[in-house]
C-alpha cells in the first residue's frame, strides 16, 4: 500500500468555472455580487428597490435562483432590466455552471453590474464560488441575532452584511447591536449596512456601496488594459 | 444539505485519478474539511457510503481530517486556535486578527494498492 498526495480542491470543477467567470467579468469591468440569506430575509424586495432606484440607462442584470417557480423573475422583470430565473429543481444552492449557462444569451460587454440572488439558504451557497467579486449576506431583524454564530461560514466569506427590516426593530425582540457584534466576532473585517426596503431608510448607503464597488471594478479593468 | 454533492465531487476526483492510473487500486481517499467550510462530516460520510455502495467503489474509505480555524495576529504574529468565535489575540489583545486556516475543502491524498 502506498499513499499519493493529491492537494486538490474538492469542488475543483466549480472552482475552475468560477475563475473563468471572474476573469470574464474582470475583462469587462463588470461587478458581480452574490446575495445570500435565509428564505424570507428580503433579498427579492431589496432587489426590487435597488432596480427601482437605478438610472433607467443603467447596465444591470439579475440572475435569481430558486428551487421552484419563476415568481422572483416576474417580480424583478417589471423594472425593464434583463432578469433571468434559475430554477434549480431542488438543488439548495447555485453553482458556477448554472451561472455560465444562464449568462449565455447576454453580452457581458453590455453590463456594468450583475446581481445574483442565490437560493434562500445560509449553508450550502457558502461552498460554491460563482466568480463573484463579493458575497453579500442579508440578516433580517425577524431572525435571531445569533445567526452569524450558527452559520459562521457564510458570514465569514461575505464582505458585507446587510441588516434588513430595520423598520421592525421597535416591534421585535432583536438587538441590532448584538447581531453586529456576533457578525464581527465571526468576521472582524466585515462591512455592515442597515436598511429597510419598506421605508427606504438606509437604501441610499446601499446604492452608494454598489456604486463604489462598481467604480472599483471598472478602474481595475481599465488598469489591466493600459 | 449539500454534502451528497460534495461526496459526489470527491468520488469524481477519485475516478479521474483511477482513469489516469488504471493499474492501481485506490482504497482510501483523504480529505481536509475546515470548520468554516460549512460541511457536516457525518452527513458527508453517510452520503459517501451511500453513493459507493453496490458499485465498483464499494469499500472505498473516506478519511476526513477536520481542520480547526486558526488566526494570526498582525501585531505580534502570534498564531492561535479560534474558539467560541473570539478573534482577540490572547497575547497582545488585538481584535483584528486574520484567519489563516479553517476554510479547507480539499482532497489531500489517496491510498493505493499496487
Amino acid at each position: 500500500m502506498s499513499r499519493v498526495e493529491v492537494e486538490k480542491k474538492v469542488l475543483n470543477e466549480n472552482q475552475i468555472l468560477a475563475e473563468q467567470l471572474r476573469e470574464r467579468y474582470r475583462q469587462q469591468g463588470l461587478l458581480c455580487v452574490n446575495l445570500i440569506s435565509s428564505p424570507g430575509s428580503g433579498k427579492t424586495l431589496l432587489l426590487e428597490k435597488t432596480l427601482d432606484r437605478m438610472d433607467k440607462n443603467a447596465r444591470v442584470a439579475v440572475l435569481t435562483g430558486d428551487l421552484q417557480t419563476e415568481n422572483d423573475a416576474k417580480r424583478l422583470a417589471k423594472f425593464g432590466f434583463p432578469v433571468k430565473q434559475i430554477v434549480t429543481g431542488g438543488t439548495c444552492h447555485l453553482d458556477a455552471r448554472m451561472i455560465e449557462k444562464h449568462l449565455a444569451d447576454w453580452k457581458l460587454e453590455d453590463l456594468d453590474l450583475l446581481i445574483v440572488e442565490n437560493v434562500g439558504n445560509l449553508v450550502c451557497p457558502s461552498s460554491y464560488d460563482l466568480g463573484e467579486d463579493a458575497k453579500i449576506v442579508l440578516l433580517s431583524t425577524t431572525e435571531g441575532e445569533d445567526k452569524p454564530l450558527k452559520y459562521p461560514s457564510i458570514f465569514f466569506k461575505s464582505e458585507l452584511m446587510v441588516l434588513t427590516k430595520i423598520d421592525l426593530l421597535p416591534y421585535v425582540p432583536f438587538s441590532a447591536e448584538l447581531a453586529k457584534e456576533n457578525a464581527r466576532r465571526v468576521h472582524p473585517q466585515m462591512e455592515i449596512l442597515e436598511l429597510s426596503s419598506t421605508t427606504g431608510e438606509g437604501l441610499d448607503r446601499w446604492m452608494e456601496w454598489l456604486k463604489a464597488r462598481q467604480q472599483k471594478a471598472k478602474s481595475k479593468a481599465g488598469a489591466a488594459r493600459s | 444539505m449539500h454534502e451528497l454533492g460534495i461526496a459526489s465531487s470527491i468520488l469524481d476526483c477519485v475516478q479521474a485519478e483511477a482513469r489516469r492510473h488504471p493499474d492501481v487500486h485506490i482504497t482510501k481517499v483523504g480529505v481536509k474539511i475546515g470548520e468554516l467550510a460549512g460541511v457536516d462530516v457525518d452527513s458527508l460520510q453517510f452520503g459517501f457510503e451511500a453513493i459507493v455502495k453496490d458499485t465498483e467503489w464499494d469499500g472505498l474509505v473516506l478519511a476526513v481530517e477536520s481542520i480547526p480555524r486558526m488566526q494570526r495576529c498582525p501585531k505580534c504574529q502570534h498564531e492561535f486556535r479560534m474558539t467560541d468565535f473570539d478573534p482577540q489575540c490572547p497575547i497582545c489583545g488585538e481584535f483584528a486578527t486574520q484567519c489563516i486556516s479553517g476554510e479547507e475543502l480539499d482532497i489531500a491524498y489517496m491510498e493505493v494498492d499496487e
